[in-house]
């Protein structure tokens, strides 16, 4: 058996938590235990690029950790969790799919995502080219997790851990985006959030509900 | 580099100052005055690259040649004469009370900040600044098109918010890999590794592989925004619920910068696959949007639905007729994205006008505009029959000449595209006939339109179909040399 590195080891146990994480969010109704999740997948993310920061020496990816963790990990699930509280969003209703059946969807997403990031994987000379799969999994499962649920709650946290999974997959391709890119995503993220929570009152001041199944009055008969 | 600061600079103040100073009296004429100190930085921007070529600016951030300059030449006319429109048309609006004065504040401080958004992604060198950019520009204009917060808009916006942000997010994903493949020819440098520039000068030795998928995610990202087929659903929504200067600028201006983004990638990609996989791929798409569009237009009982479609439609042909490639289908392509951008934001000026009077976007509400109000009834139906692809408007002049470029190098493609633009045609004629020479009971109403605008965009499109200023048909043969090469 080949030896692998002690901190080789711990990157690649992060990957896999990245992916159970994304599992359990897909699973999961309860909206304040999907915003909890989504803070503890955004804690991995800043582990990872702690570990690469170290590896490497990239002053850069210091920076970007101390940024994850700050938006990710506590200002987005803070005001998360404020605007649950606000609006009384609690629980989820029924999703669009059976979970059992999501969760089978899901497995097939993640053997796609393995197959379409193999020659990415195969041109990748960084030391996390094996989670460039699982990082393409983790943005696949966030969109199956927008397209089944049906409230606003558990859409932007699908939206979020998109991003999460995005910056996973520059990480073990690239360790990282350069800085600028980095802080405009980041700048891009924080103001879509806040965009979202005005968007929020508004669509309960006009609905008293943010179940989206209220905004499906537009059709093309119109 | 002056003239950059004074176009970036301008609307990020006027953003600031519009937010300050609020919804009080004079705060339309401030917008327009912004806009109008964009358009003059923009003017002198585009006379020093014609006297000097291409530039590149602050730490090659920046990157300005006969491409985007034309669209920011074109980006900063459309928003100064928008916000000319959107005086007197956002006044009406308050007086009817559909808008209060918090609202309005909102309106024109996003105004300038969308604009900042689209000319800092037309003229960014950097790929991910232009990823930021697009993003900026959704996010500056979802809450202008839940501006009047009736269900309707509501649902647009979120539609608006969650489809363009799942697209946009498969564009950085794109990115991503791009960055991915330049690392490997250009080394770890940071920022340079995604500078368009150096991509450009490099191309052929990018990864093959990885730069086809990367463009698959990039053209499926911004195509998201540009309203390609299928993932346009949002647009018409967007469209229709938006006040109508949002309209008349997302129709415009938004569309025309998210093909630009996806004509910068794709000149990069096909440098490096050396395949017609790009290309096939613009055709494919542009083809089955404008099928789709067209198909979709005899449905619309909505006006500024109808005319949505109908920018789907326009922007499937023009991305076509990129997917061509070749110098003469690609300066067709650019013609087309220039006239469909003055002639749809002139008919969404007339509409905008007209349903104010009728007060009701549905067709069957608005009647006989042509004894309301003559010059809007005029200017709808000139708009209308340019926007058809009626002679001597640019937009026949375009069409034309994508049609007998696709008749030389795609012959099969010609049936499916007469087809659809004659099922448009009717779609769209037979509901604005009725609205301008219909009859009619209602009374003239008191507020005079903003007439400029419309007049002058015609114009131009007008003169764009006779005569093509050789100076100007130089700059866009340089443009079109640029993209499509050969």
């Amino acid at each position: 058996m080949t030896h692998v590195p002690f901190n080789q080891q711990l990157l690649n146990a992060c990957a896999a938590l990245m992916l159970l994480l994304s599992f359990a969010m897909l699973s999961q109704r309860r909206i304040v235990s999907l915003v909890n999740l989504f803070a503890v997948q955004g804690a991995v993310l800043a582990a990872t690029t702690l570990l690469l920061a170290w590896r490497t020496g990239a002053g850069h990816l210091y920076f970007s950790a101390v940024l994850t963790l700050a938006l990710k990990v506590a200002f987005l699930p803070w005001l998360l969790h404020r605007l649950i509280r606000r609006l009384g969003v609690y629980w989820d209703t029924e999703p669009l799919l059976e979970i059992s059946g999501t969760m089978l969807a899901g497995i097939l997403i993640v053997v796609f995502s393995f197959g379409l990031a193999e020659p990415i994987a195969h041109l990748a000379s960084t030391s996390m080219r094996n989670a460039i799969g699982i990082a393409v999994a983790v943005v696949l499962l966030a969109f199956l997790m927008m397209i089944t649920r049906r409230k606003a709650m558990s859409q932007v946290v699908g939206f979020l851990s998109m991003e999460n999974g995005l910056f996973f997959a520059a990480m073990s391709a690239t360790y990282g985006m350069p800085m600028i890119v980095e802080l405009g995503v980041a700048l891009d993220v924080l103001v879509a959030v806040l965009v979202l929570g005005v968007f929020f009152f508004q669509i309960r001041e006009q609905f008293d509900s943010l179940d989206l199944h209220h905004l499906e009055r537009l059709s093309e008969h119109q | 580099m002056i003239e950059l600061s004074f176009l970036l600079g301008i609307p990020a103040a006027g953003a600031i100052a519009l937010a300050l100073w609020g919804a009080r009296g004079d705060a339309p004429e401030m917008n327009a005055a912004f806009s109008l100190g964009t358009f003059a930085a923009a003017c002198a921007l585009t006379l020093r690259v014609i006297a000097h070529g291409p530039q590149l600016l602050w730490r090659e951030q920046f990157f300005i040649d006969a491409f985007n300059v034309f669209l920011v030449a074109l980006t900063a006319f459309v928003g100064l004469t928008t916000s000319l429109f959107s005086r007197p048309y956002m006044r009406v609006e308050v007086a009817h009370g559909r808008l209060n004065p918090g609202r309005l504040r909102l309106y024109h401080s996003m105004y300038q900040l969308f604009m900042l958004t689209m000319l800092t992604a037309l003229t960014t060198n950097n790929m991910g600044l232009l990823w930021v950019a697009m993003e900026g520009a959704t996010l500056s204009t979802v809450l202008l098109v839940t501006l009047y917060r009736t269900p309707q808009s509501l649902e647009a916006g979120w539609k608006y918010f969650i489809l363009c942000g799942v697209g946009i997010a498969q564009a950085l994903f794109g990115t991503i890999l791009l960055y991915f493949a330049a690392e490997k020819v250009l080394g770890a440098q940071g920022v340079a590794a995604l500078e368009w520039t150096r991509l450009d000068a490099v191309k052929s030795q990018l990864e093959p592989t990885v730069l086809a998928l990367a463009f698959v995610f990039l053209l499926v990202g911004y195509g998201t925004k540009a309203g390609l087929a299928p993932l346009h659903s949002w647009l018409p929504d967007a469209h229709a619920e938006g006040p109508t200067p949002i309209s008349a600028v997302l129709s415009g201006l938004l569309l025309n910068v998210a093909l630009y983004a996806v004509v910068r990638c794709k000149v990069l990609v096909e440098g490096s696959v050396h395949s017609a996989l790009p290309s096939r791929m613009l055709m494919g798409f542009g083809l089955l949007s404008v099928v789709l569009a067209s198909l979709l237009l005899f449905r619309q009982r909505d006006i500024k639905r109808l005319f949505a479609y109908s920018s789907i439609e326009h922007m499937g042909l023009a991305t076509f007729a990129f997917g061509l490639s070749g110098p003469v289908a690609t300066f067709a392509a650019l013609l087309h994205m220039t006239v469909h951008s003055l002639t749809k934001s002139s008919i969404f000026f007339t509409v905008g006008h007209a349903a104010q009077k009728a007060g009701s976007q549905l067709v069957d509400d608005i009647r006989g505009l042509i004894t309301l109000s003559p010059t809007v009834g005029w200017g709808l139906m000139m708009g209308t029959l340019a926007i058809l692809g009626l002679p001597p408007f640019g937009v026949f002049a375009s069409e034309f000449l994508i049609l007998t470029t696709a008749m030389r190098q795609q012959p099969w493609s010609i049936p499916i595209l007469l087809l659809a633009l004659g099922i448009a045609f009717a779609a769209i004629f037979r509901r604005v006939q009725p609205m301008v020479f219909g009859d009619t009971q209602a009374r003239r109403l008191p507020h005079a339109p903003a007439l400029l605008p419309v007049f002058a965009h015609l114009a131009i499109v007008l003169l764009l179909g006779l005569y093509i200023p050789p100076y100007l048909a130089d700059w866009y043969r340089a443009a079109a040399h640029l993209i499509g090469g050969r």
